[in-house]
């Protein structure tokens, strides 16, 4: 217990002592997509009965960082550990692949938790929010977090090179994030891509997590829950089967 | 292998009893590696990267011990600096500290001295004699056969992954089939005479034989066998 703890704590405060970059950088960067999206669009699009654009746009933008950041965390320590090498340490002491495991995913939920409540904070400044249904905005964050911090996981294994990791970030993250419905209603599009976000887990998260705060969604929330759960359980499964062999990390 | 960072096709490795695979838990208490690599985590401090290895291992509040690593190690005035402002000497020194958190009974030093200056080198020998007198057994593993000579008290000897020797230092060296000892003797005319004798004991008839033979000494220079001819003698018998 004491080696997860250990290897918990030492990748929170890895984030916290540069919480500028890791925790204050995409706090701005969400509140400038508020204040640029919120500026043009308030007032020409509506999605559901009686809520501002803008405070559409907040549920959105902050499950996004928690995503966005869960994923970095987890995919950024771990690549920089293999480079510098200095993931020596922590495979020559007596940890547990399911510690490992779950002390990356833990410290990437706890950043991409931080991120989604500082966003919070400063847009709640904006726009007047309130939570109809708490108990699902938190399912979805936390799991949504923990998803993602698998996902960086998986792509830190994988990842030999920090150009590696990025190819991944950027056509696989940063587009399955942007086009699942942060900044519109999946209704409002035209049949194929409606089907084909459909297809997109983000989708579910942001939509369910939402939900959260309107009691209005695009899916039913219990459907959202189960597929980000299963997709959870799919990807942990894999993480700790690659762990477990030693997958370019032992050879 | 030893350590866990790799595993082996076949066979098995056991620490002080330990299986490496099946065990690894217990394996790995038992055992400081010390990486050959200057590998460090640019996010902390000397000492809080002790307390995260410490951590590691399942010890809690073990700052006794690690100011007392420190200590030994010239480590103290360095303790709440960034590892990434140490030097490579002194980072060489966190690595060591790193392998002792957890007081482990088998130390595995991979290299310590690749490109490491005199005075790390003499102060780094001394420390790990203290430890290897405490009771450490030390593996240490090499390129400089000199320091396995100096230090070591039992000798395995690799070649393509294969043991070619383990044994003593003496009986390694006892082992040579080549000539005992051998004088370079290089005359006044530049010209260069190789003496092979079973002990130095003929030496002196040796060069009454050259003396006859009307060569003027300039130069003479004695050399025993160590253990890179027994390892050259051992690895090309094999290929």
């Amino acid at each position: 217990m004491t080696s997860f703890s250990t290897l918990f704590a030492k990748e929170l405060l890895r984030f916290w002592k540069v919480s500028v970059q890791t925790v204050v950088a995409p706090v701005l960067t969400s509140l400038l997509y508020l204040v640029i999206f919120g500026q043009v669009l308030e007032g020409r699009v509506q999605v559901f009965e009686g809520v501002r654009y803008t405070a559409f746009l907040v549920p959105g933008l902050v499950m996004m960082s928690v995503l966005q950041n869960a994923f970095a965390n987890s995919s950024s320590s771990l690549i920089q550990s293999k480079i510098t090498g200095n993931i020596v340490f922590i495979l020559l002491a007596p940890i547990s692949y399911a510690e490992f495991f779950w002390a990356y995913v833990a410290a990437s939920v706890a950043r991409g938790l931080a991120v989604g409540a500082g966003v919070l904070a400063f847009t709640a400044w904006f726009v007047e929010l309130r939570l109809e249904a708490p108990l699902w905005t938190a399912a979805f964050a936390f799991l949504g977090a923990a998803l993602l911090g698998a996902l960086g996981l998986l792509a830190g294994i994988v990842s030999e090179k920090i150009d590696q990791l990025a190819a991944f970030q950027n056509f696989v993250i940063l587009p399955l994030t942007m086009l699942s419905g942060v900044f519109y209603s999946i209704h409002a599009l035209p049949g194929f891509w409606r089907a084909l976000s459909h297809a997109n887990p983000f989708f579910y998260m942001i939509d369910g997590f939402r939900y959260g705060f309107f009691g209005a969604s695009d899916v039913a929330p219990m459907l959202s829950l189960v597929l980000v759960t299963l997709s959870f359980a799919a990807v942990a499964c894999l993480c700790l089967a690659l762990l477990k062999s030693g997958y370019k990390l032992r050879t | 292998m030893i350590a866990g960072l790799a595993r082996a096709d076949r066979g098995s490795v056991t620490v002080l009893g330990a299986d490496v695979a099946l065990d690894y838990r217990r394996a790995r208490r038992m055992l400081g590696v010390v990486p050959q690599e200057l590998v460090f985590d640019p996010f902390f401090t000397v000492r809080e990267t002790l307390r995260i290895q410490s951590g590691y291992f399942g010890i809690r509040g073990n700052d006794a011990w690690i100011d007392e690593v420190m200590h030994h190690l010239d480590l103290s005035a360095k303790a709440d600096a960034n590892m990434r402002s140490l030097s490579g000497g002194m980072k060489r020194r966190v690595l060591i500290a790193q392998a002792l958190v957890h007081k482990p009974p088998v130390i595995v030093l991979d290299e310590p001295t690749a490109g490491v200056d005199v005075e790390l080198r003499q102060g780094l020998w001394q420390f790990v004699r203290r430890l290897n007198r405490d009771g450490h057994t030390i593996v240490l593993t090499t390129h400089y056969l000199e320091e396995a000579e100096l230090h070591c008290s039992r000798i395995a000897m690799l070649k393509a992954g294969r043991i070619v020797a383990l044994d003593s230092t003496r009986n390694l060296l006892a082992g040579f089939s080549g000539p005992r000892t051998t004088a370079r003797v290089v005359a006044r005319d530049g010209t260069q005479h190789m003496l092979q004798m079973e002990s130095y004991a003929e030496l002196e008839r040796e060069l009454a034989r050259l003396r006859v033979q009307g060569v003027e000494i300039a130069d003479i220079e004695l050399e025993r066998p160590d253990l890179e001819q027994v390892f050259l003698q051992l690895t090309g018998r094999d290929s």
